[in-house]
């Protein structure tokens, strides 16, 4: 028989009892929204933890320090390039070389000292950090009071909000809600006080010497007017806990201020005073999967790095399982409705069976049968999984309105905790047609067996 | 007068050789069809007669290839069917036999049309052209007006005429009828017969038909094989001037 004739005739017996088939469409297309409901569920929450995580920046950067900072001695991971005596400088041509490696798109100088800021004639302590012009795009500056940093070497400074609230003198509230620190902020100028470290040749040592080790350094005060351009409310600076800088200024204008840490041991011993030094690089990859290659290749190039790559590794593997857990579930409904199927199917058999064997004695084939009987599970389970992806789909744009109106309440951002892809729409539908298929292997193997004579002779 | 005198000069259309279809009923075996050996001719108009359980309707059955024998061969058109397997007997049931039924077998769920055009829908026939096949079957049998009824809205002498539409829809050489005007007053299954007899006279088509009534038998066909407790007890050849004539009027 050929396919049009088999799905016609497989529509026409579906509508003779139609009450009973629907309610079995019906019970298919639960299963199937139920799953598609658990998977976008899962597969929502992947996209908002990758999204964050994207935006975070944490993922993509690795942290460069040279194996000769007192910091890193005796650590572990020494394993690739040379002993630490031996290792390189972390300057500027080391920089340069990192940031020309495959598949990194920067590698900037970490810039982060303690200083006094005044404003309105009253002086703060802060940690100061300098952010590159990408940072632009991490989530932190996403709801951001004010605007970014109009170029790299402006005097221009942004503010994390709980420093901004305390330069107001208000108190924040819980959770940061209420207070509006940048209407009083935006737009003033803001002071900041630091030492300026100079290259200079050593008294002792004959003038106009080459030798790094004859050069020495001077420490003048100096005060840098700074305008307040932005209050963010997420801190950029989040992965360094207890030094957190609260102030950020642009990169190349803190590159620019040669300021000197005092707290930074390095410093004060540098002795290289002809190039500058860094105590740590951030390189930024093109995606986190180029993390481990990036990584190797500053191994051997004789400095240490981190990164928080296993740290995705583990999210990855956990929302794969939580993935599973949830289409195991959703599945558990589709499982019922395959029953529902095979209880349907069965009772037709029961109920066609004159017409089985009326056919058979015209000339079906068992084959011709059996397609019958599987093209009518197939279609229900095609009529059934379209219902259910429907259905799930309007569950879960139920659930994301629901969940956007609570977290509005609360002053959340909007979130997409549910997201059905399309790959979803159509594996779920195919997966409905396969079950129900499979469902039909038992019902079309028994009506394509049944002997004529005896169906011939059953009322 | 002897069967093999009656319309000798065809091929052998049906031959069986110590054919036997027993079934088991618990502990016993009881032979529906024993031994029977015959020979039917192309375009003969035979009739198996006997009483209820005489085994007619199982050797209809083994003829039509709806039943397997237990012993012995059934051969028609050169084929023998017992060595055919399910696929190839469903083949030879949709382009060598037509059959028509005493309860008519039409199935309730579709108008005339569909029931007569099912068996080229498993022929593989196109769309356009069965259209024009059932329509002309259907009015064959006097029934094209009627094509989108149901069965249930239909007669019993039209639902017959359907079934035999449907039966001889794929051109079949074999028509196999059992007790085709069992369910019909005696004018309805006049009609039948004359249809029958139409078809073995005008298609040249080989008919065996079953039945109980010796004397619609003797009118209508050229030859009565008797069956008894499965055995072929009786094979005569009926006298043409005791016989109808197609398109006859009612005998």
């Amino acid at each position: 028989m050929k396919a049009y004739d088999v799905g016609e005739l497989a529509v026409r017996n579906l509508r003779e009892s139609v009450l009973r088939n629907s309610l079995t469409t019906v019970g298919i297309s639960v299963g199937v929204a139920s799953l598609v409901a658990m998977l976008s569920l899962g597969i929502g929450l992947q996209h908002l933890a990758n999204r964050r995580l994207a935006k975070s920046g944490l993922f993509d950067t690795i942290r460069v320090s040279s194996r000769r900072d007192p910091r890193n001695f005796g650590r572990e991971g020494g394993e690739n390039g040379p002993e630490a005596a031996e290792s390189p400088p972390l300057d500027e041509s080391a920089r340069q070389r990192i940031a020309e490696l495959a598949n990194v798109s920067e590698a900037y100088p970490e810039i982060r000292f303690a200083t006094e800021l005044r404003f309105e004639d009253k002086p703060h302590l802060s940690v100061v950090s300098a952010l590159p012009s990408s940072a632009r795009t991490t989530d932190a500056f996403e709801g951001i009071e004010g605007r970014f940093f109009s170029s790299d070497t402006a005097p221009e400074a942004i503010l994390e909000k709980s420093f901004a609230e305390r330069l107001l003198g208000t108190s924040p509230q819980p959770g940061g809600k209420d207070s509006n620190p940048a209407q009083g902020l935006l737009g003033k100028q803001l002071t900041m006080r630091y030492a300026e470290r100079t290259a200079i040749p050593s008294p002792a040592s004959p003038a106009r010497s080459s030798n790094p080790a004859d050069m020495g350094y001077s420490v003048s005060s100096r005060e840098e007017n700074l305008t307040i351009v932005g209050i963010c409310d997420l801190d950029p600076d989040s992965m360094r806990g207890q030094a957190r800088a609260r102030v950020f200024l642009p990169l190349k204008l803190a590159e620019g201020l040669h300021v000197m840490d005092p707290s930074n041991l390095r410093d004060t011993t540098n002795v290289l005073g002809g190039s500058p030094t860094y105590a740590a690089l951030d390189v930024r990859v093109g995606s986190p999967k180029h993390i481990p290659e990036v990584e190797s290749a500053i191994k051997q190039m004789g400095f240490d790095t981190f990164s928080l790559i296993d740290a995705t590794k583990n999210l990855r593997q956990f929302f794969a399982v939580l993935d599973l857990f949830l289409g195991i579930f959703g599945s558990l409904a589709l499982t019922v409705a395959s029953i529902g199927i095979i209880n349907t199917l069965v009772m037709a058999i029961l109920e066609r069976r004159r017409e089985i064997g009326i056919m058979k004695a015209i000339g079906a084939t068992d084959g011709d049968v059996k397609g019958l009987f599987f093209a009518e599970a197939g279609a229900m389970g095609g009529f059934g999984g379209a219902l259910g992806v429907a259905l799930g789909w309007a569950l879960g744009h139920a659930i994301n309105a629901g969940t956007n109106l609570y977290l509005k309440r609360q002053h959340f951002p909007p979130a997409e905790i549910w997201f059905v892809p399309w790959w979803l729409v159509g594996g779920a539908i195919v997966f409905a047609i396969l079950v129900s298929l499979v469902s039909g292997l038992y019902p079309a193997r028994r009506a394509a067996r049944l002997d004529p004579v005896e169906a011939l002779r059953y009322e | 007068m002897s069967a093999a005198q009656g319309k000798g000069n065809g091929s052998v259309a049906v031959r069986t050789a110590e054919l036997c279809r027993h079934f088991r009923m618990g502990e016993s075996l009881i032979p529906a069809v024993d031994r029977v050996s015959l020979e039917i001719r192309s375009a003969e108009f035979v009739a198996l007669l006997g009483a209820s359980g005489s085994g007619k309707s199982t050797l209809l059955n083994l003829i039509a290839g709806l039943d397997r024998p237990t012993s012995g061969s059934v051969v028609v058109q050169g084929k023998d069917l017992a060595r055919l397997d399910r696929e190839e007997l469903a083949k030879y049931r949709l382009r060598t036999v037509g059959m028509v039924f005493q309860s008519f077998q039409l199935i309730p769920s579709m108008t005339l049309v569909e029931n007569v055009e099912l068996p080229l829908r498993f022929a593989e026939v196109d769309r356009a052209r069965r259209r024009h096949l059932c329509q002309t079957a259907l009015e064959r049998v006097h029934l094209g007006a009627r094509s989108n009824h149901r069965p249930s809205e239909l007669s019993g002498g039209e639902q017959q005429r359907a079934a035999l539409a449907r039966a001889l829809i794929n051109q079949p050489q074999l028509l196999l009828a059992d007790e085709p005007t069992g369910n019909l007053d005696s004018q309805t299954g006049a009609e039948i017969m004359n249809l029958l007899l139409e078809c073995n006279q005008s298609l040249g088509m080989t008919v065996i038909m079953v039945t109980h009534e010796r004397s619609l038998a003797e009118r209508y066909t050229e030859r009565l094989m008797v069956l008894s407790d499965g055995r072929l007890v009786d094979d005569v050849t009926v006298a043409s001037s005791t016989r109808s004539s197609a398109p006859g009027g009612t005998p």
